[in-house]
């Protein structure tokens, strides 16, 4: 084992003497409290460390000493609603072990050890495995969790084993003597493999209209969402992991408030998921990382949670994994980058920044997972951003709209006027949309494609409208133009607007939003034959039934959103008759 | 850093003075964090924190300043201790200044425990989660941006608007329905005038609450660095009678922007690579080192709530400094120049405005039911009048449809009954009748945020048949 000393101490960054032969990324205990760090550079004799704790007190000369491993993390049954610090220490174990208050120099695995677990083999004695086979499963609450072989190991089952096990105990042998155990360790910084990347072509359903229907991310794919403060990105975050329709959601509280993740825990077990009608927390893996907490295990914390994301994958499972906020993460960045001192590029971020964002997303993807049977699997990204001053031109902004296939924009001005989700539908974009038109024709809405392009083109149109108004005044107007500001008027508040804390509303089928849109836009159309026959708009904005369309959201049957339709109709109709 | 030092380490080796920092040199077995005693030639003693340790230089913070320090003659002596604060529940009606030491002229207080100002991260698994509602008696807060317990939620001010009397009438009127439990404010004063803090003392004073409240005060002629400890002291007794005497605290910070600045100086001449505006990059987790210690803890009683006031500079939201706060605290309170001269009183601009905890306090049992609705409604309709102002502006109010106008009307009177109450301290009741008698200016259709049973409960002329 190599050790060191303490040659250097600012803030969490520490230098060493005497580290020759370390290697990048190995994790090292500092001090004698024996603080959690990680080597970041090397230079001759010195290494470079960042420390995952607090540093007041260490002393020049103190002893470092290298274990040898990079940051890696625990895997295996267990993980689902567990809460983490950013280097996967369990919170509550933690509490337990040193109070309300976090204390330094704790180590704790992340998995217990001592649980056992129901094992149930799925191959036999003799059967050929290699890298990614499942071999047997585990119920882990409603999940089956799948044990496979790690990756780049094969051979032949000597022996295997039912029954109950710690994850430490051998559930099968290989005839090379490999002893197989339900926990596997993952070095965090480097992606788990798997067999090939697939396009995403399935829409990732959030039970969000302005998501699902106009801006949709898929499974698999990456999704931004940035926003000055106040605009509900956290919400909007907490509101994707509550209602996604993937079997696992990861979500990372990445210097972030600490009463949010206490909402999170408080809420979660109580809110069931719409699928499966289990306790959300059970398909939950939180990280949290508050603001207050040190800033190295910030930076790492994003990718343990990933790490943690891929083992799902890895068994077949749809992952969503929500990190909140990677503005954040880049600013742990920046800071370690300072104490460095390293050349800054633009906002004093460090050049690499691009990189390492880059290097993150792609590590979310469909895939077809190691192993023989071909298993699909994905992990969908939605990372929040927080620009400083809501100014979207600052560096993370930027170099992740680069790489993020969504871009959800939220709106200070919306959000000022309480219009949530405060999605801005002139800034935002999907670059999904050709890939999942199929996926919406198959699932019986063929005419997604056309409606979502109706409501594009006349909610662009309402800005232009909305200049001219500015201008001149509304009733300088012609009627048709004055039709198309009520009606846009009905979308963003009869069909944008959904409130993230309405018992119905929060979530939305898909189903229900087609024919919420449907119906709006068809009275769009009807509206403008009854004009065509001299029906004055006035007279139709007066109709009750037009409150009704206002109060869709509220309803949970389907067929009184469809009945509507014939409603307008008899009602415009009478109009028309009148004449 | 527990170690009690067996002999103290003294050493006459300062190498270079610079703004707030000395460089101290050739001294072994000097921790990180820890506290420095500067012994002037003339006897004077300062103290200073330790800010980064190599091998031959320990670059060290001066609390007090710097002036008077020279490179020959002063000594340094190594404490080994971090920087810590007496604290007692004694403390309250008294008076310290920004490092916990008394300058009321009292005596000393008898401690009960001696502890870190840097405190610790709570246990984001053993935060518990606010959850009753403090009423302010404030219409703009309780109504629409409520408090509760454990939260932070700053003022943002503008220089020259009335933020002291804002905070001021809060701590006073402040309570929870329904409970007689025991209260303390901190009041933390960084880089304020005189004048404003006696402002705050006569206040106290004339309710009666001043053996309530403990002053930690950084004027505005006292060392700009001693204004980095000044929140952490008080903090740190704050968590002491919160979780240990199991009181209610409310912690005022003013002025926050002050304090950044103080943070400003030491980083440049650290020669720091600047971020926004000359601001440390770390700032955000600093500030965050600060708010983040509201809250509540399971199985204590007490509880911290932040009530921090900054003003922006330039009235300027997107300034580092409010930014950051933002970012970090749960919601904020806004005041605006423009309201103030129209003559609201607070001049709370509400659009702004924001509390993230408001759910977690409101609703049936703990205010009214339709109180998210009402809020929600309030919100949306002002939010149209407004931007209904900057119409009429360029094509006059006779362009405006019927409806329009209306909306227009409502703006307007939202501002003269709701957001303007003087002195008054209005019940939350008081806030939501307020609130739906506005909305009789406005067609019942019109109300799509609110549920139709509330309409027909609580509308004060609701629609016949519907």
């Amino acid at each position: 084992m190599i050790v060191g000393a303490i040659s250097r101490i600012s803030g969490p960054v520490v230098l060493s003497e005497g580290m020759r032969g370390s290697r990048m990324y190995d994790v090292v205990k500092v001090g004698e409290q024996q603080l959690n760090g990680e080597i970041i550079r090397l230079d001759g004799d010195q290494a470079v460390i960042q420390v995952y704790e607090d540093t007041t007190g260490l002393q020049v000369g103190e002893k470092v000493s290298n274990t040898g491993l990079p940051l890696s993390v625990e895997l295996g049954p267990g993980l689902l609603s567990s809460i983490y610090d950013g280097i996967q220490r369990p919170l509550p174990l933690l509490a337990e072990k040193s109070g309300s208050f976090i204390s330094r120099g704790v180590t704790l695995p992340g998995l217990s050890h001592e649980k056992k677990w129901e094992f149930k083999p799925r191959v036999k004695k003799g059967e050929h495995v290699v890298g990614g086979d499942a071999i047997g499963v585990v119920t882990e609450y409603h999940l089956e969790h799948r044990i496979m072989i790690p990756p780049f190991i094969s051979g032949t089952i000597r022996d295997i084993y039912d029954g109950e096990f710690t994850i430490d105990e051998p559930v099968c042998t290989l005839d090379n003597g490999t002893r197989i155990t339900m926990l596997q360790s993952w070095p965090v910084r480097k992606g788990r493999p798997y067999r090939s990347k697939m396009d995403p072509d399935t829409l990732l359903v959030t039970g969000q209209r302005v998501f699902d229907t106009l801006f949709p991310v898929t499974k698999g794919g990456t999704a931004m969402i940035p926003g000055g403060f106040g605009t509900g990105k956290t919400v909007a975050e907490q509101t994707l992991a509550k209602w996604s329709d993937t079997q696992i959601v990861v979500y990372i509280g990445c210097g972030e408030r600490g009463n949010e993740m206490t909402d999170v825990l408080t809420e979660f077990p109580e809110l069931l998921d719409p699928k499966t009608k289990r306790p959300l927390i059970q398909r939950t893996i939180l990280i949290a990382n508050t603001s207050n907490m040190p800033v190295a295990a910030r930076e790492a914390s994003i990718y343990t949670g990933i790490t943690l994301a891929e083992y799902y994958r890895d068994m077949g499972y749809d992952v969503a994994l929500m990190a909140d906020s990677t503005s954040r993460w880049g600013e742990a960045l920046r800071e370690v980058s300072g104490r460095l001192e390293e050349m800054p590029g633009e906002e004093g971020y460090p050049a690499y920044l691009a990189t390492r964002l880059a290097a993150f997303y792609e590590r979310a993807g469909r895939v077809v997972c190691l192993g023989s049977d071909e298993r699909k699997g994905s992990v969908t990204v939605v990372g929040a951003v927080s620009p400083p001053g809501g100014d979207f031109s600052e560096p993370i902004t930027q170099n992740t709209l680069r790489i993020a296939g969504t871009f959800w924009a939220l709106d200070t001005s919306l959000a000022y006027r309480r219009h949530f989700p405060s999605v801005n539908w002139i800034k935002s974009y999907s670059l999904y949309l050709d890939q999942i038109k199929d996926w919406f024709a198959t699932s019986g809405f063929s005419d997604w494609k056309d409606l979502r392009a109706q409501a594009m083109y006349l909610l662009q149109k309402e800005v232009e409208l909305q200049e001219i108004v500015q201008l001149v005044g509304p009733d300088a107007l012609p009627e048709s133009e004055k039709a198309i500001l009520e009606i846009t008027r009905m979308i963003r508040e009869d069909f944008l607007q959904q409130s993230a804390y309405h018992d119905v509303d929060s979530f939305c089928s898909l189903e229900k939003q087609y024919w919420m849109l449907r119906v709006i836009l068809s009275f769009y159309d009807r509206v403008n034959q009854a004009m065509g026959k001299g029906v004055p708009l006035t007279k139709i904005l007066k109709l009750p039934v037009k409150t009704d369309i206002g109060r869709m959201k509220e309803l949970t049957d389907i067929g009184k959103i469809k009945e509507l339709t014939i409603q307008f109709d008899q009602a415009i109709s009478a109009l028309e008759a009148e004449r | 850093m527990n170690r009690a030092p067996l002999f103290t380490k003294e050493a006459r080796a300062i190498s270079y003075v610079s703004g707030p920092l000395i460089f101290i040199q050739n001294v072994k077995g000097v921790s990180y964090g820890e506290i420095v005693r500067i012994i002037l030639p003339t006897g004077e003693e300062r103290t200073g924190q330790v800010l980064d340790i190599s091998k031959d230089i320990a670059v060290t913070q001066v609390y007090e300043g710097t002036s008077g320090i020279d490179n020959k003659d002063t000594r340094v002596r190594f404490t080994g201790e971090p920087p810590k604060v007496k604290v007692s529940v004694e403390m309250l009606g008294r008076i310290f200044n920004g490092v916990g030491k008394p300058r009321d002229g009292g005596p000393e207080i008898i401690e009960e425990a001696n502890l870190d100002i840097n405190g610790m991260p709570i246990n984001p698994s053993a935060r518990d989660k606010p959850a009753d509602f403090i009423q302010t008696g404030m219409s703009t807060i309780d109504g629409l941006n409520t408090l509760v317990r454990g939260q932070k939620l700053p003022i943002f001010s503008g220089a020259g608007l009335p933020a002291n009397k804002l905070a001021a009438q809060i701590a006073r009127q402040a309570r929870v329905l329904g409970e007689e439990e025991k209260f303390a404010v901190i009041f933390v004063a960084m880089g304020i005038t005189y004048k404003e803090a006696s402002f705050f003392m006569r206040d106290f004073e004339k309710t009666g609450a001043l053996e309530r409240v403990v002053f930690f005060m950084n004027l505005a002629d006292d060392p700009t660095i001693e204004r980095i400890a000044t929140p952490r002291c008080a903090l740190t007794a704050a968590e002491f009678l919160a979780y240990e005497h199991d009181l209610h605290v409310l912690v005022i910070l003013t002025d926050m922007i002050n304090y950044c600045e103080a943070l400003r100086e030491i980083s440049t001449a650290r020669e720091e690579v600047p971020g926004r505006r000359g601001y440390p990059g770390y700032m955000y987790t600093d500030l965050a080192s600060l708010y983040e210690r509201a809250g509540r803890v399971k199985g204590k009683k007490g509880s911290i709530t932040q009530i921090p006031i900054l003003t922006m500079p330039d009235d300027d939201i997107t300034h580092p400094v409010p930014d950051l706060t933002g970012y970090i605290t749960e919601g904020q309170i806004v005041l605006s120049r423009d309201l103030f001269r129209r003559g609201a009183d607070p001049p709370v601009d509400t659009l702004p405005c924001l509390s993230r905890l408001m759910n977690l306090g409101i609703g049936p049992g703990k205010t009214r039911e339709d109180h998210r609705n009402v809020a929600d409604q309030l919100y949306a309709s002002y939010a149209y009048g407004r931007d209904l102002r900057r119409l009429v502006a360029i094509v006059g109010e006779e362009a405006l449809t019927e409806l329009d106008k209306k909306y227009l009307k409502f703006a307007d009177e939202f501002e003269r009954q709701f957001i303007t109450q003087g002195d008054e301290n209005r019940s939350i009741e008081r806030t939501l009748e307020i609130g739906w008698q506005l909305f009789t200016m406005l067609p019942e259709e019109e109300l799509k945020r609110i549920k139709r049973e509330f309409i027909q409960k609580y509308h004060p002329a609701p629609r016949k048949g519907s």
